[in-house]
């Protein structure tokens, strides 16, 4: 292959150290410094990727971020990056990059087959077909599924990896004055006045190197080569202590309260990051104002053949030799509608590319640029256009035809040039998509033809050819106005620079489409042509929205960046309407297609907390099973070997029932509720009275929410005068939190009460069974635990191996029950103190399932049954509703929706077939496992009871008490359980409560 | 106008393609019409051709602000699903269903609906439960629902991670398989295309400024292209539902306008050919057949207009994507987007006659309004052509809420951002 | 979007929750008119434009505070402690 590397120049390169990667498996040599795009471009490779429907061969047609055609996949390891543009991957050694969407290979892929049927491959055309027959097999939708499955495999881009990505993504908050986004001359210039204003500042761009077009402009400024001045500028801001410098860095969203977020690169760049280095950081900006100098993209033409590799944006081709010393053709030729691509001609000229011609769809090209035209030694052929190109897999000659650019029509004898290389340029676009992000609607400039960035929404400013203002001394002064006015200062306007520069005049012929047979591109990667546009507008697809959404224009990865304007001009041009009036696209967040990894950060793998109690090592160490139940992780079972979780758990409730067990309940929500007011707090928060509660006592409460649903119940513990202890459930806890407060600090302000969550201060342990009492004598000192000093639902004070403890009387599981709380860090020690203590008296500890078990028997509800939709009333909890005093739903909890007899209600469940319920299940009155229909309700939890010796369960059950004593069915189609069950209340086991008041 | 089909195709590809036409008119208002459907989108659409289809009503005039399917039947994550647990919900998403695998059909216009199946993950063992008692209530009403297993899962989609290691291990799932994904701006299209063919007018920028009167009665609106009578005035339009009905003078509704953003990346060979979602949070996630994955989360949780979030949800619907897919950390977004949802006070819509003599409403539709868009057409058609609802849309009433009847999908109460 | 609370200074959205409509007015503990409790549960205003809303600085000082929220732009416009009772009625919203 021949080398296109020039022998000189190429300020970014470094040529003493070459760089060694593979493309497709072949090896290549590029420098330091070199994109993958150039390098390989150096390396005189043109083609580099095929486009998304017709797989037509493409070459790189841009030089950054909007490059639509040169995607690559970069491979590290079996992790897969896919879809990346050649011209933003930086080289290194190592590195390794393969072409996408071709099959067998990027030079023979079979899926260019597609290109024989383009006309029936027409926008919209998947709209219109692919509906199958009326009846048949293949009826209804199933047709269109089986061609699916084939179209699936056809599209998509790069290949995703399914190993996990091990690559670091990390997140940083920033906070600045002023940020200013793109690092231009405009930028620069903004920073380096923002900076003299002693404010922070952070300059950010997308490219490795900062400068932007200083770097390949050709143009001096004050006396020196841009590139030089620029490199001048970046190490005054560099020596700045309030400026940091963010490049690799693509600010991708403007969010609200000028919080704004990037991208920077880090180490992807490196053959191997450095120690603890991300592959990107996120930056998340929130500055005071934001400096827009984003410069301007180049468009394309829209021609025949438009798209065959070889054919390049003008100013990306200057780049290519003047940045990165790279020749992209040795004969070329230039296509344009506008003054900026004679300088690029000039610049390859200078490089040592023959420059053929230069082609103007101008009739009139100004005397500078006749000159300039003159200096590349090119033929001008003004008021003509390429009617097509010619070549293969790259471009070996263009056609040429005398063109009227007012009716747009072609005449003439028809020229072929020979070359291998066309740059084309069609006007330039305002970078604006942060001020549009930022919420308001550009404006369109028919003399640019583009559109300009809208008044501020946001605190932003901008500068330069974000501005439309295209010269470089006009872009240094409004950068300097900007960064002083976004700093708040006031300084006198900046004597405009003497800028050297090839003579330019900004307005375009407003010529995008040169009309003649064959495909013209507008879309190059999801290869929308000029024909597509007009299709949808035929056939009434005429808004901006409705042809990107029928033609797909604008939504491959390149975003639109180059086809917008173009597609909007053809749109327009077939209404016969100014271009506005098509309508404007509203650009939203990211800018540039941004890692996920990114946005995640280091959350992913550890997305919440884990939430572990005190004893839970203790829990591991026994060889306890454990489970999650919200962020929490908890005891299942405490197994033996070769034991089922059901022979664990029904041992466990044995044990406890017979002598005695432990189970930890740090878990529950506790809420310290305090101050002068906080019995009265407590009356109107409860269904039931508070401040009748004396000290030293606890009680169960029911809290409902303001509509009368149920929301929660615990215990509540009157620990002094002005002192409570609430417990909530434990998946409720927070939110009992959060609607308490909401009513002290909006409601109620006026009671004098603070509430504190003090879940994590305490661990507890909940002792029950008929020796638990005995355990507690063994081990607790400074208190007596017998029933004249502990009756249920009394609290004392004591120690248990050393460690001061509070407890309390009271029962979930039915047995005379104690729940022990003492600091969270003593938890274990407390703990083992009581398994020590309970050793002789065949103290078991027991998991959630023995827990479950045992509520179960006793029909006490928890949150499957506290859904959300269920009353009070539902759960026989109506005794709890004072009728004394208004409380948190009491004015609501009747209203005809909440008292209506066909409303679930909590019942029990025995299994009749001596078979394990499922919770989840179904109740019916009569089983059809074939046709299951009728459901009057369904199973909440279910456990083996030892007590009863029987499967049980609770259930929420259509008018259920009604239901007692009948004999329903339990239908769990899903895994095939159907049996009959006796519908009974929920009070299993020792109804009286005998055994708790003991 | 022409019927779409392969053979109409090859036809046109041989000519050029240039004999296609418009896919619907695009006429003068008239003076006045049988029925004004206020709001071009999905559910305008769909009711506008219900009434001419089911009930012959074609004197009907569709007025949209914008461009049709501006809104949400054009912003959405695309899944179609009758997985609820509450009856009327079930029976009402499951009739949608039943039109959803017969709509390219009925409206000669290929929608892309892909019965690609919807799978709720699940991470705790009463996570599981939960779902078992939602997928039974399902099969109660005759509905597609299996419990997976795990490894099922795993089979079903290889890249995801079933690792125990998981901060969310996954304990298995609820898949609807008849659920699945349309295109939606095909809808959108194809029920225009559809009523238009039925004689409806369908007018775009046109935006309703205020609604005529005679007493009590709404007997037509006022627009920026002019008056337009009507005998019957009926309101679709989502998150504009309070804007719009307070120019009839209904200042307050059980509705809070909020934002939901979506996101696209870029697009990737075959990697999911389900739709799966989160359970430890809330992430939904499919790829369409551009290969781009397209995938959504929480509403951002507070009023908004604006179309337009802010990054916390962003960070945690990613977040949430890589806990179930962590070799996705490399592949871009591409895109995101929002859109203003019509969140009701209890999760589930209104489809309603009144609340003013000659005045039907439909809205209430939170994040979900997409698959209902057939169902909700017909039921609201229905409404309107015989003011009283149908069977299916009797519970979805306006008066619910101060009656306590609700439709409580998720028991959160009247916390529309939870909904 | 950055709120500024008034005990904490402007921070970011994520820290706080959103706890709906500030423009409603509990009823008296005792009121019995089951109209005025429904239309405080569940009627909005919901404009489009300046919005008076309640947020609870949850993830900082957990207090709850007035906030004056434009929902067509996002833009606070007076931020204040809940506590000291319903702002001026200048921000009912209705106008939009």
């Amino acid at each position: 292959m021949s080398s296109r590397r020039t022998e000189t120049g190429g300020g970014r390169i470094d040529r003493s150290r070459p760089v060694r990667f593979t493309f497709d498996g072949v090896s290549y040599s590029g420098y330091a410094g070199d994109t993958l795009a150039s390098a390989l471009l150096a390396n005189g490779v043109s083609l580099f990727g095929r486009s998304f429907k017709y797989h037509r061969p493409r070459g790189v047609l841009s030089a950054g971020v909007d490059e639509p055609n040169a995607l690559v996949t970069i491979l590290r390891g079996e992790v897969r990056n896919p879809n990346i543009p050649a011209t933003m991957v930086e080289i290194h050694d190592g590195l390794v990059a393969e072409s996408q969407n071709r099959f067998p290979s990027l030079a023979w892929d079979v899926g260019a087959v597609n290109q024989l049927v383009g006309k029936l491959l027409s926008a919209g055309f998947y709209y219109k077909t692919f509906m199958g027959p009326v009846v048949g097999p293949l009826r209804g939708t199933r047709f269109w599924m089986f061609c699916e499955h084939f179209i699936r495999r056809a599209a998509g881009l790069g290949r995703a990896g399914r190993m996990p990505d091990t690559a670091r993504y990390e997140h940083v908050n920033a906070f600045c004055d002023v940020l200013v986004v793109g690092s231009g001359p405009a930028g620069l210039s903004a920073a380096k006045a923002a900076a003299s204003q002693g404010g922070r500042v952070i300059l950010a761009d997308l490219d490795a190197r900062l400068g932007g077009s200083a770097n390949w402009s050709d143009e001096t400024i004050d006396g020196v080569p841009a590139a030089e001045w620029a490199a001048a500028q970046v190490k005054d801001l560099k020596s700045r202590g309030n400026v940091r410098l963010l490049p690799r860095t693509n600010v991708w969203g403007y969010y609200d309260g000028n919080t704004m977020v990037a991208v920077e690169r880090v180490s992807e760049h490196k053959e191997r990051p450095n120690k603890g280095e991300p592959r990107h950081r996120q930056w998340k900006i929130r500055a005071g104002t934001v400096v827009l100098a984003t410069g301007a993209l180049e468009r394309p033409l829209v021609f025949p053949g438009n798209d065959r590799p070889g054919v390049m944006l003008a100013d990306a081709a200057r780049r290519y030799a003047n940045e990165f010393g790279v020749l992209p053709g040795e004969k070329i030729a230039v296509f344009t509608n506008n003054d900026s691509a004679y300088g690029a001609a000039l610049a390859l000229k200078k490089a040592g590319a023959a420059v053929v011609a230069i082609v103007d769809v101008r009739p009139d090209v100004s005397p500078e640029m006749r000159d300039l035209a003159g200096e590349t030694e090119a033929e001008l052929l003004a008021g003509h256009a390429v009617t097509a190109t010619e070549g293969g897999k790259a471009l070996s000659g263009i056609k040429v035809q005398r063109f009227d650019m007012q009716g747009g029509s072609l005449s003439g004898a028809e020229r072929i040039l020979a070359v291998d290389c066309l740059l084309v340029s069609g006007g330039w676009s305002p970078v604006i998509h942060l001020a549009s992000q930022a919420g308001a609607k550009a404006e369109w400039n028919d003399s640019l033809q583009a559109f300009l960035p809208p008044k501020p929404a946001q605190k932003w400013v901008g500068a330069g050819a974000f501005n439309g203002s295209f010269s470089t001394a006009a872009a240094i002064v409004e950068g300097h106005a900007a960064g002083i006015a976004a700093s708040g200062g006031t300084a006198a306007p900046l004597e405009p620079p003497s800028v050297e520069a090839t003579p330019c005049r900004p307005e375009p012929a407003p010529v995008l489409e040169i009309g003649a047979s064959g495909k013209s591109f507008v879309d190059y990667q999801h290869d929308v042509t000029a024909e597509d546009v007009r299709l949808a507008h035929r056939e009434g697809f005429v808004s901006v929205e409705h042809l990107k959404r029928y033609t797909t224009l604008g939504m491959a990865t390149d975003q639109g960046k180059t086809s917008n304007v173009p597609g909007l001009a053809i749109m327009a041009a077939a209404l016969g309407k100014p271009i506005p009036e098509v309508g404007t696209t509203r650009f939203r967040p990211p800018y540039a297609g941004v890692s996920i990894g990114s946005i995640a950060g280091s959350r992913y793998g550890d997305l919440k907390p884990e939430r572990l109690t005190p004893m839970h090592d203790w829990h591991v160490a026994q060889g306890a099973t454990m489970q999650p139940a919200g962020l929490w992780w908890r005891p299942q079972i405490y197994g033996h070997p070769g034991e089922t979780v059901e022979q664990a758990y029904v041992r466990e409730t044995k044990a406890t029932r017979g002598a005695a067990g432990i189970v930890d309940v740090s878990t529950l929500g506790k809420i310290a509720v305090q101050g002068p007011d906080s019995a009265e707090f407590l009356d109107r928060i409860y269904t039931n009275t508070f401040s009748t509660l004396p000290v030293g006592k606890a009680r169960y409460g029911l809290m409902l929410r303001e509509d009368g649903i149920a929301f929660d119940d615990g215990t509540t513990w009157r620990l002094g005068e002005q002192d409570f202890l609430m417990t909530t459930t434990t998946a409720n806890a927070g939110k009992v939190l959060q609607h308490l407060e909401y009513y002290l600090d909006v409601v109620w302000p006026e009671l004098k009460v603070t509430v504190t969550s003090v879940t994590d201060q305490w661990a507890g342990a909940a002792i029950g069974g008929p020796r638990a009492r005995e355990i507690l004598a063994a081990c607790v000192t400074g208190t007596a635990v017998d029933n004249a000093a502990l009756p249920f639902m009394g609290i004392v004070h004591g120690e248990i191996a050393g460690v001061p403890v509070m407890i309390c009387r009271l029962s979930f599981s039915g047995e005379m029950a104690f729940e022990v709380y003492c600091g969270a860090d003593w938890g274990t020690h407390v703990w083992e103190a009581l398994m020590e203590a309970g050793k002789p008296f065949g103290l078991v500890p027991y998991g959630l399932e023995a827990l479950g078990a045992m509520r179960i028997e006793k029909g006490h509800v928890t949150g499957a049954e506290i859904d959300g939709r269920t009353t009070a009333c539902d759960l026989h909890l109506d005794w709890m509703l004072s009728k004394k005093k208004p409380f948190v739903g009491s004015a609501m909890m009747n209203r005809e929706g909440l008292t209506a007899p066909d409303r679930l209600q909590l019942v029990g469940l025995v299994s009749l077939d001596n078979r394990p319920l499922n919770g989840g299940a179904h109740i019916v009155e009569q089983v059809d496992d074939k046709n299951p229909r009728n459901s009057l309700g369904h199973v909440t939890a279910v456990c083996y009871s030892p007590s009863l010796g029987k499967y049980i369960g609770l259930a929420l059950v259509m008018g259920g008490k009604s239901r007692h004593g009948t004999r329903a069915f339990v239908s769990d189609p899903l895994r095939g359980r159907f049996g009959p069950v006796e519908i009974v209340s929920h009070h299993f086991f020792d109804p009286e409560g005998s055994r708790m008041h003991g | 106008m022409a019927e779409y089909s392969a053979l109409a195709l090859l036809k046109n590809a041989l000519t050029g393609n240039r004999d296609w036409k418009p896919a619907w008119r695009k006429p003068e208002p008239k003076a006045s019409y049988d029925v004004i459907i206020v709001g071009g989108g999905g559910h305008g659409l769909s009711t506008a051709y219900y009434l001419a289809k089911e009930h012959g009503i074609t004197n009907v005039a569709v007025l949209e602000k914008g461009w049709l399917g501006s809104g949400n039947v054009g912003r959405n994550t695309v899944t179609v699903r009758s997985n609820y647990l509450l009856p009327p919900n079930t029976r009402f998403y499951e009739f949608s269903m039943k039109l959803w695998e017969n709509l390219s059909h009925d409206l000669n216009y290929n929608v892309m609906f892909s019965q690609r199946g919807v799978l709720n993950l699940a991470h705790t063992p009463a996570q599981l439960d939960d779902f078992a008692r939602r997928g039974n209530a399902m099969r109660h009403e005759g509905v597609d629902a299996e419990l997976m297993t795990p490894a099922q899962i795993k089979r079903l989609i290889p890249a995801i991670d079933i690792s125990g290691n998981a901060r969310f291990p996954i304990y298995g799932g609820l898949m609807q398989p008849r659920a699945g994904t349309a295109r939606h701006d095909a809808v959108a299209w194809g029920y225009a295309r559809g009523a238009d063919r039925r004689g409806v007018d369908i007018i775009e920028n046109c935006e309703v400024t205020g609604f005529l009167r005679e007493g009590d009665r709404v007997v037509g609106v006022t627009t920026t292209r002019g008056d337009i009578r009507a005998g019957k005035v009926a309101v679709a339009v989502a998150g504009s539902t309070s804007h719009v009905m307070r120019l009839a003078g209904i200042d307050r509704l059980p509705i809070e306008s909020h934002v939901l953003q979506a996101f696209v990346t870029e697009s990737i060979k075959p990697f999911l050919d389900t739709v799966v979602t989160f359970g430890m949070g809330h992430c939904y996630i499919n790829q369409s057949d551009k290969g781009g994955l397209v995938y959504g989360g929480d509403i951002d949780g507070y009023n908004s207009y604006a179309q337009r979030g802010n990054l916390p949800v962003v960070e945690d619907v990613m977040s949430e994507m890589l806990a179930m897919f962590p070799s996705l950390a490399g592949v871009r977004l591409l895109r995101s987007w929002g859109g203003l949802c019509d969140m009701s006070m209890d999760g589930s819509p209104i489809i309603t006659t009144g609340p003013l003599p000659g005045m039907y409403l439909n809205c209430g539709w939170c994040y979900g309004g997409f698959k209902a868009t057939p169902a909700s057409g017909f039921c609201f058609a229905h409404t309107i052509a015989r003011d009283e609802p149908h069977e299916l849309n009797a519970a979805f009433t306006l008066d619910r809420f101060h009656r306590g009847i609700l439709i409580d999908e998720k028991g959160q109460g009247a916390t529309p951002r939870l909904h | 979007m950055l709120i500024t609370c008034p005990y904490c200074g402007p921070r970011d959205v994520s820290e706080f929750t959103y706890q709906g409509d500030g423009n409603r007015q509990r009823p008296a503990p005792a009121t019995k008119d089951l109209g005025a409790w429904n239309e405080y549960v569940y009627d909005r205003i919901n404009p489009a434009g300046d919005h008076n809303e309640i947020w609870q600085h949850s993830s900082g000082c957990r207090m709850h505070i007035h906030v004056v929220r434009n929902t067509l732009t996002h833009e606070i416009t007076d931020t204040r402690p809940a506590r000291g009772g319903h702002p001026a009625s200048r921000h009912h919203g209705a106008k939009s």
